[in-house]
């Protein structure tokens, strides 16, 4: 059957009348009906519920950070002062929540963040991306059903083997290649990272490629591309929405990793924007401390100001994704 | 009725660790939490104590002094460990959920600073050591040593020893911003056994064994003399930190809400008899003074 019989099947089953349907068969058909309404109002729920969950966790954040500002000054997030050994006050930008003079400025944390995060999501890119154009565009379908699980299992790689492997074995070779003052820093850190998201961005970079579609390719074809320019002209600038939100993705989930920066980082909150330093990330602040301090106390709650920022972060992050994605299907349907 | 126990206190370990608070309500179930430095010591005084006594059962576990007691103000555990005294905000708070804390010396420490056996530095004045961990000494050099950045490791903000280090060496002056913090003791142990230029600290236990490690001479002032805190066999010396010659000595705590009773009660009191004194000094901790002729003579 050619695929024009299979066309005027279709057509067929959607113009002709149905039989007429017996009084058993209607009974059933109702059933079915009420099942089926049940169970997209379970569906419904389920999303509701997701959304609610969402809402709750983000209000709650806000509820507890916010009260940070009751007992701490505004501009001691940012920096505060200090006496000097000479007592001469000095403006001092650090995180030390606990001692005689707290101090809680978000600076180095947010700039540590980052510090991983940026490192961790362009290394990742560049095999990631690779790696999805590779999957989607020229592996084999006996080379792709091995090689995309394998990707996906590094992805189910524990965090914390990660970091030990980081803590243990990477950090002390990239001492010794580079001979950096830290043993461990941001890059140990990033490059432990980047392994978490590598799986990220390369199926997501497959997936976009792959929704591509095939008359794209097969149009560059027929123009006389070969296949090289056939993947950097036309199906890459065509997926090119899927792969920022690919990119965005894996940035989301950089930022938020924790086992692997609380173990690779050293966790010194510098002021810094040397990537080889000795840097405290947002999420390893508050995996470090907030088991240790008495609910409801200032540090409990600039702690969660932290969990409020760097959630705020995430979700931006990730809703320019979405809308990227949301664009590039626009964009392909049209 | 051994492993049921061992795989209990993983199991509160495990929760600990995700965050989550687990209240035993069992009698004979004493929980302890708290201070990492006495985790050790915590888990040999409750494995001694369960087999003399097997209708007790004690659940030890770490996280830092101030996971402990906050654990003790929260209700979560029977006794808290800890290295450091606890702070006025802490006891009211301790009250505001209408518990009164008791505070029990059970054993002393001599907080050792150390570094890479390769260092050729062999003592430090107390000063010193605060101008290093307050980020106002740099280099090696400026103390007497190789023309070396320092390297400095801490622990994390909830350990009784980064406390301790704060108020009394540092003099409540902030830790410089790149003093890195490991997640325990032995971390810092190994982390400064792998860098020679680095700068480490904690109980003295935890150091006294290895060979990568150099335990320096501490001075109280330029005129005094450096005092180390181990003997001629490389063991704690007992008597610099009794008498606090040893400048940097301190008391371990256990914190009770309320005046201990029962179970509780009579694991305190074994702790402060011959047996738990013992094991003190078995685990390279000093014995409290009172106890010394006991502990000595066994």
């Amino acid at each position: 059957m050619g695929p024009e019989s299979a066309l005027e099947q279709l057509e067929k089953f959607g113009t002709t009348p149905r039989p007429a349907a017996g009084p058993a068969v209607r009974a059933r058909s109702r059933r079915s009906r009420l099942g089926e309404s049940l169970i997209e109002i379970l569906l419904r729920i389920n999303g509701f519920i997701a959304i609610a969950a969402i809402s709750l966790i983000f209000v709650f954040l806000f509820k507890e950070g916010i009260q940070a500002f009751r007992t701490i000054p505004a501009s001691h997030f940012i920096q505060a002062q200090e006496l000097d050994f000479d007592n001469v006050p000095q403006t001092v930008r650090l995180w030390q929540p606990v001692g005689h003079n707290p101090k809680y400025s978000l600076v180095p944390l947010f700039l540590g963040s980052f510090l991983v995060a940026l490192p961790a999501t362009l290394i990742a890119t560049l095999f990631g991306v690779a790696c999805g154009v590779y999957l989607a565009e020229i592996a084999g379908k006996r080379t792709r059903e091995i090689v995309k699980p394998a990707i996906e299992l590094l992805a189910g790689v524990p965090s914390v083997v990660i970091g030990f492997f980081c803590l243990a074995t990477l950090a002390t070779l990239l001492q010794n290649i580079l001979h950096t003052t830290f043993r461990l820093n941001a890059m140990v850190g990033a490059l432990g990272v980047s392994l978490v998201i590598v799986p990220v961005i390369a199926t997501m970079t497959d997936d976009a490629l792959r929704a591509v579609p095939g008359f794209l390719r097969e149009g560059a074809h027929a123009l006389g591309a070969n296949r090289w320019e056939t993947i950097t002209r036309v199906v890459v600038p065509a997926g090119a929405s899927g792969l920022i939100a690919a990119i965005l993705l894996g940035m989301g989930r950089a930022l938020g990793e924790t086992m692997i920066v609380l173990m690779a980082t050293g966790n010194a909150a510098q002021v810094t924007l040397n990537p080889f330093d000795s840097v405290r990330t947002m999420t390893a602040t508050i995996a470090a401390e907030l088991g240790s301090v008495p609910q409801g106390g200032e540090q409990y709650r600039a702690l969660f100001l932290v969990g409020a920022l760097l959630f705020t972060m995430t979700f931006l992050i990730n809703l320019v994704a979405e809308l990227a994605v949301a664009r590039m299907r626009k964009r392909l349907a049209l | 009725m051994r492993t049921r126990a061992i795989s209990a206190a993983g199991l509160v370990l495990a929760a600990g660790m995700a965050g989550l608070t687990l209240t035993t309500a069992s009698p004979d179930t004493i929980t302890v939490k708290g201070s990492d430095t006495m985790v050790i010591l915590g888990q040999r005084w409750a494995e001694e104590y369960m087999k003399e006594r097997k209708d007790v059962t004690v659940q030890v576990t770490g996280g830092g002094s101030g996971t402990g007691i906050a654990a003790l103000i929260n209700g979560t555990t029977t006794l808290a460990n800890s290295s450091r005294p606890i702070k006025p905000e802490e006891r009211e708070a301790a009250k505001k959920n209408g518990i009164d804390v008791v505070e029990i010396k059970t054993a002393m420490d001599a907080l050792a600073i150390v570094v890479n056996a390769a260092n050729p530095i062999d003592h430090l004045t107390l000063k010193q050591v605060g101008m290093i961990y307050s980020g106002y000494t740099n280099n090696w050099k400026q103390v007497g040593g190789p023309d070396k950045k320092i390297i400095r490791y801490s622990r994390e903000s909830s350990s009784g020893t980064y406390a301790y280090l704060k108020e009394n060496v540092l003099n409540n002056r902030d830790y410089a911003a790149d003093v890195q913090t490991m997640p325990g003791t032995s971390a810092v142990a190994e982390a400064v056994a792998k860098d020679p230029n680095a700068i480490g600290y904690g109980g003295v236990a935890y150091f006294a064994t290895n060979p990568k490690l150099k335990i320096l001479k501490v001075a109280k002032d330029e005129k005094s003399q450096p005092i180390s805190p181990l003997n001629a066999e490389g063991r704690p010396n007992f008597e610099v930190v009794w008498s606090q010659t040893y400048p940097i000595s301190r008391y371990l705590y256990v914190y009770s809400p309320g005046e201990p009773k029962g179970a509780a009660k009579e694991y305190l009191d074994w702790i402060l008899g011959p047996r738990g004194q013992e094991i003190v000094e078995k685990v390279e901790y000093v014995p409290m003074p009172g106890h010394a002729a006991q502990a000595a003579s066994n």
